[in-house]
């Protein structure tokens, strides 16, 4: 079985490019580019010297003594909470603005959940001196006020998408209406593993950065490259592609995917999709996504702004359908609790985000000499409003 | 009898063409609409599926697609709708819509309820061609159903060779960069467009939207191209004036 994208630009039978021919050029001219440029020399040397010195990775491997304990398993976390802008959504960013300075181009859009990926693009926009803007839900931008804050300050036009939902597939049906209006200047930073091929391997070959490190990290802690599991939560997908990349082909590693499942699975308020979603077109690709008999996108809920998406990328299905790849979901209350759990037992605030990755030993039973990598895909800043509310803090 | 859309493109006139958005204003609206186009002179009519995520469309498609799904629209009620069209309808009728309403209804079953009613033609815009060709070409043909094609001012020559090889019928000239209903007018750049189009000698003919909203657009349009669509300026006229007034909107175009 093969886990990695096709010529065509397929997992299997999702992925592919489902656009509209306004977005053609633009996506066929990437189609054609992307690959060369990543290969050339002078941008890995650029790409690897800026999350060197920029993002400061490597990110730590850090095993998670008192959390190991806790659940019996030995358990290593790998900390893109500790990445400049505070999460992995800037190995994206730094990778595909140099993609675009290649291209040539002088305007860059994005969508945001969480404000984590607009915050990261603002942030590379800044550094490189590009025009931003970020599409973001009225709802999130609401939810993740201090994320709003920063962008501005990093100099982004934030524009708020009140169609729909109001979260992020809004954000993202707006991004993408900008660039059918825009289709010459500007450049389009998708955030996840998602859009059409070939957004999702480009976004999957930057965060594959996070599974190259802690090969050699684990090597150098365990005497061995690959792990028992790596576990990661998804909503697009994107840490979780570049978390599982090196292992994919190494059938000994188990992969877990966590999603979100809101209130329940059948609360009618999640956003699980491998649960609740069948195959379909959303945002340019052939995927799994929560949708109704009709074929009209259901609106997903979560209490995570950046797992709130009706879809997962085209890998995932494929992960999922093939069963490469084990799926789980947590609900807001058991990401919660695990979001708290880490927080006092390891010293380390999560992303809601990420503490839905955590809420899986609420689910699975470990071995104790099990070797298990986390993904701890942000810091838990943004959230601290939610947290104290949920937790009445205050 | 051949294909509605390709005799209607034999016709020595200028074709006007109507899209609008089944369902709205209201769920019943659509068999009355499509009568009162055809009865003051509109030659086709692209009838909008709605869809939750409309991409490509600006803010007053994305409304109306919005309140017919409100409204209770989907697949099947409209076909139920349509049931009886051609026995009061002659003009060609296309459905123009979203790849993934049809994918979930399946596309053969839809293409065979299409040909049932007396649909002539699709226009999926997020089905790319290499898709379409590899799949669906077939079962599009079988039911008789055209797929209409777009091509925009960014569509290489190349490119636009290709679509008007794999066309039949005719093929639809997005008139600039942008979502449907922004732009105000045609300037220069429109023009060149046009002019690049025409010296191309296409074997198909084509219509030209996005941007079309009055008498003045419509014959800058359709100087070179064989016809035009209005859409976005035909549903606020709807929104604006209801579904009785449509001679008043077709009035001021001819």
């Amino acid at each position: 079985m093969k886990y990695h994208v096709d010529e065509k630009g397929y997992y299997g039978e999702f992925g592919g490019a489902f656009i509209p021919e306004m977005l053609y050029p633009n996506v066929e001219e990437l189609r054609q580019k992307y690959l060369e440029i990543m290969n050339e020399d002078s941008f890995k040397k650029e790409f690897y010297q800026l999350l060197k010195d920029y993002v400061g990775r490597p990110s730590p491997l850090y095993y998670a003594k008192r959390l190991s304990e806790k659940h019996g398993a030995k358990i290593y976390l790998k900390r893109e909470d500790l990445n400049h802008t505070g999460a992995h959504k800037v190995n994206n960013t730094v990778g595909q603005i140099l993609m675009a300075k290649r291209l040539g181009k002088t305007r860059i859009i994005a969508e945001t959940g969480a404000g984590q990926h607009g915050v990261a693009t603002a942030t590379v926009c800044a550094l490189m001196g590009i025009k931003c803007i970020v599409y973001m839900g009225e709802i999130d931008i609401a939810r993740q006020a201090p994320n709003v804050a920063r962008m501005k300050m990093l100099g982004a036009e934030v524009r708020p998408a009140i169609s729909g939902s109001k979260t992020l597939k809004d954000a993202t049906n707006e991004a993408i209406r900008d660039w059918i209006n825009n289709p010459v200047d500007t450049h389009y930073i998708i955030g996840s593993a998602i859009g059409p091929h070939p957004y999702p391997d480009m976004v999957t070959r930057f965060q594959s950065i996070i599974s190259e490190e802690i090969k050699w990290q684990l090597k150098e802690k365990e005497g061995r490259e690959n792990p028992d599991y790596v576990i990661a939560c998804i909503g697009g997908g994107s840490n979780a592609a570049g978390t599982y990349y090196h292992f994919l082909d190494e059938p000994e590693v188990g992969i877990i995917a966590v999603e979100a499942a809101g209130k329940g699975i059948d609360s009618g308020e999640s956003a699980a999709t491998s649960a609740l979603g069948k195959i379909g077109i959303i945002h340019g690709c052939k995927t799994m996504l929560m949708q109704t008999s009709d074929g009209q996108i259901t609106e997903p809920y979560s209490i995570s702004a950046g797992l709130d998406y009706p879809g997962v990328g085209p890998m995932h299905s494929h992960l999922y359908t093939s069963g490469r790849a084990e799926f789980y979901s947590a609900t807001d209350d058991e990401a919660m609790t695990a979001g708290l759990e880490l927080s006092q037992l390891e010293g380390i605030i999560p992303a809601i985000e990420s503490g839905h990755a955590f809420a899986i030993f609420q689910h699975k039973k470990f071995k104790p000499d099990d070797v298990l990598v986390l993904s701890l895909s942000g810091r838990g800043d943004k959230d601290l409003q939610t947290y104290i509310d949920y937790f009445k803090l205050a | 009898m051949g294909n509605r859309i390709k005799l209607k493109l034999k016709e020595d006139k200028k074709l006007l063409s109507i899209y609008f958005t089944a369902g709205y204003p209201s769920l019943n609206s659509t068999v009355k609409i499509i009568q009162d186009l055809e009865k003051n002179g509109v030659d086709m009519i692209e009838i909008g599926l709605p869809f939750s995520d409309p991409l490509a469309d600006g803010p007053t498609i994305q409304k109306s697609s919005t309140d017919a799904l409100i409204n209770g629209m989907t697949t099947e009620i409209l076909f139920d709708q349509l049931k009886d069209i051609r026995k009061s309808v002659t003009i060609p009728l296309i459905i123009m819509g979203y790849f993934n309403p049809v994918l979930q209804y399946g596309v053969e079953a839809f293409c065979k309820q299409c040909e049932e009613i007396g649909i002539d033609g699709l226009i999926l815009p997020d089905l790319p061609l290499d898709v379409f060709q590899s799949e669906f070409e077939a079962t599009f043909k079988k039911y008789g159903l055209l797929n209409i094609f777009l091509i925009t001012p960014q569509t290489s020559d190349e490119r636009i060779r290709q679509i008007d090889k794999a066309s039949n019928g005719f093929i639809y000239m997005v008139s600039s960069a942008s979502v449907t209903g922004s732009k105000t007018g045609f300037g220069n750049e429109q023009e060149a467009y046009f002019e690049r189009i025409e010296a191309m000698n296409l074997k198909n003919p084509q219509i030209v939207g996005f941007g079309i909203k009055d008498n003045k657009t419509f014959q800058q349009a359709t100087k070179t191209a064989k016809g035009a669509i209005i859409g976005s300026a035909f549903i606020k006229h709807l929104t604006e004036n209801g579904e009785n007034n449509i001679p008043d909107f077709i009035n001021t175009i001819r």
